[in-house]
């Protein structure tokens, strides 16, 4: 209360200083030596498994490769757009709060341009790998592979081509979201930056009009893209709650990146108006959502159990019952729920940034946990797994989307200093 | 002299005044009993120097008895007390229990922080709670002083620090 208003630096830049540089790409470095290392041992291991292949498919080493581009393509695509998605949502709400923080949010949709393009050039050379759908003899009649459930399911990918072609449906999609996404981010990047020089309200009430904009169309294209790029790999099974599960691992995972950098940022000693409140309400969205992750999670589960009806319940078998994959069920639920819950639970733990720094990394972890179960089970099967391919493809990706906010939060301003409730969020108290 | 029986009162009509006041009557001595006000007013448990409330603790320990009884309960029904097999599962199919779980937890914490807050408040349904002014339901603040609690202060001395304060006016209130 009462702080002096005029001597806080408005117009500071976050140096991304070449000591943090380097250790990104030691980060990225040494991601791609596990990466490497992974790949050689399956290249050279990988040979053992054909002799057990059966119905014709042989496995081969680099669909774990392709498994493993596709699980972090989808998570850090996510996590791109929430940032995005929560800096829309700060305007909608009308939030005062994250005004010093609003540019953090922002950054990580520079992800964004790349993530759509890493995801579409992958998609031709992975999605054969990873995409059952993507099967020919599915749709042929006259094949002994013809599935009637499929071929019922084609035109969602294939139209308005014939079936079993070229999924230009599907493709139609990819690219209207994520021109879709990059456009309304490149508008709201565009505005906020504008209003770097033009002191008013006028700029707020536009970005509050794009926001809206965004978050109509992500309501839609969020589950229309968990039904596309994860739901479809098991293209027999299907949820409704699949678009919200898939929304609620994104938010969750990108509320603990913001909240990572905010952390980051502070420690520096830029944002110094960002006090233990804003830290707080960071701290209080992360325990929110990861309940809510859990409540979505548990939801899908309950009902698909208590049914116990076969061609719902086969999600579930295929990895409770797998040795591969049943640990890691109880992995996800502890990272990404009783850990969460139980130590961000008291007001102290969410006040200093020590808990909320362990938490935030652990659930950073714990959701690329939740998106290996969901894609490797239903491409790789009993031939997936956690190895040095997985940890290295994620260090790999997680040091690319590093450098790329970072450095692109480096070149403008840390904090939208013409921003109308500035003065409000210097003064928030809980 | 008894205490809590005896208060002055000094009536505030404004909440920044009432703010700045708290921090001026504190800063001669003065030990406050209560300050009331028809509205929440931010930051005034800072400037009475309150510590923070424990109420969270009891919300905690009520949900997690919620939580035991709920599987208690479920577990006796369940599995020993009227065994049956739903949907060919396991008498005590346990996530078959997490939604009254919740559900239990919720409403017994929700309960017992509400009848912890009443009763700590003095709002219980037994017993009446004290009027200090009619008028905290209203439009004034109210800040009451024990005096018995202040009785190295003269009457006299309390109501110029009220005044000096920037209450509006400073009246006499004793219980029975």
């Amino acid at each position: 209360m009462g702080h002096s208003t005029t001597n806080y630096n408005l117009d500071q830049k976050f140096d991304f200083t070449a000591g943090l540089k380097k250790s990104i790409f030691a980060v990225l470095i040494i991601g791609a030596v596990i990466l490497t290392a992974g790949i050689l041992m399956a290249a050279l291991g990988g040979g053992h498994d054909e002799a057990h292949a059966e119905g014709g498919h042989a496995f081969h080493w680099y669909q774990r490769l392709y498994a493993n581009l596709w699980i972090n393509n989808v998570y850090f695509t996510g996590i791109a757009v929430i940032g995005v998605f929560f800096f829309a949502i700060q305007y909608a709400a009308q939030a005062g709060w994250s005004a010093p923080l609003l540019r953090i949010f922002l950054s990580f949709g520079y992800w964004l341009p790349f993530a759509g393009i890493i995801m579409i050039v992958s998609y031709f050379i992975v999605g054969h790998d990873v995409f059952h759908w993507t099967h020919k003899t599915l749709f042929d009649l006259n094949s002994p592979d013809y599935d009637k459930i499929i071929d019922g399911k084609g035109a969602f990918f294939f139209w308005p081509l014939e079936k079993g072609t070229f999924p230009a449906f599907f493709i139609i999609r990819m690219v209207v979201f994520f021109g879709a996404w990059v456009l309304f981010f490149n508008k709201l990047k565009n505005l906020s930056y504008q209003e770097d020089l033009n002191p008013g309200n006028q700029t707020w009430y536009k970005i509050r009009k794009w926001s809206a904009l965004f978050l109509v169309f992500f309501a839609v294209s969020s589950s229309v893209s968990a039904w596309d790029w994860v739901l479809s790999i098991d293209t027999h099974w299907f949820s409704t709650m699949f678009g919200w599960y898939v929304f609620a691992s994104w938010f969750v995972a990108g509320l603990s990146a913001m909240t990572l950098v905010t952390l980051f940022l502070k420690e520096r000693g830029y944002l110094e108006m960002v006090n233990e409140n804003h830290i707080h309400d960071l701290g209080k969205f992360v325990f929110a959502f990861s309940i809510f992750w859990t409540y979505i999670w548990f939801s899908q589960f309950l009902l698909i159990y208590y049914a116990n009806i076969p061609e719902e319940s086969v999600y579930f078998i295929e990895r409770m019952e797998s040795d591969v994959y049943s640990p890691f069920i109880f992995v996800n639920l502890a990272l990404n729920f009783f850990l969460p819950f139980l130590v961000l639970m008291t007001r102290d733990s969410k006040r200093h940034g020590i808990f909320l720094k362990l938490i935030c990394s652990l659930i950073i972890i714990g959701h690329w946990f939740d998106f290996f179960l969901m894609v490797q089970p239903g491409t790789l099967g009993h031939n997936g797994g956690f190895g040095l391919m997985e940890v290295g493809m994620f260090l790999v990706f997680g040091s690319l989307v590093a450098y790329v906010v970072l450095n692109n939060l480096s070149k403008r301003n840390l904090i939208a200093k013409n921003h109308p409730m500035l003065e409000e969020s210097y003064h928030h108290h809980i | 002299m008894e205490r809590d029986k005896n208060f002055i009162l000094g009536v505030y009509e404004d909440e920044d005044v009432l703010l700045d006041a708290i921090s001026k009557v504190r800063g001669n001595g003065v030990k406050i009993h209560e300050v009331y006000s028809p509205f929440p007013v931010h930051g005034i448990d800072d400037v009475l120097g309150y510590k923070r409330s424990k109420l969270p603790i009891a919300a905690f320990l009520f949900g997690l008895l919620g939580t035991i009884l709920a599987l208690t309960m479920q577990f006796y029904m369940m599995k020993i007390d009227w065994p049956m097999i739903i949907g060919g599962k396991d008498h005590a199919a346990v996530p078959d229990f997490v939604p009254v779980t919740f559900e239990l937890t919720v409403l017994l914490a929700a309960f017992g922080m509400v009848g912890v807050f009443m009763i700590a408040s003095n709002l219980k349904p037994w017993g009446q709670p004290r009027i200090f002014d009619i008028r905290i339901t209203d439009d004034k603040h109210v800040m009451a002083i024990d005096l018995a609690v202040n009785s190295s202060m003269a009457e006299s001395q309390l109501t110029d620090v009220l005044k000096n304060s920037g209450a509006s006016e400073v009246n006499f209130k004793s219980f029975e």
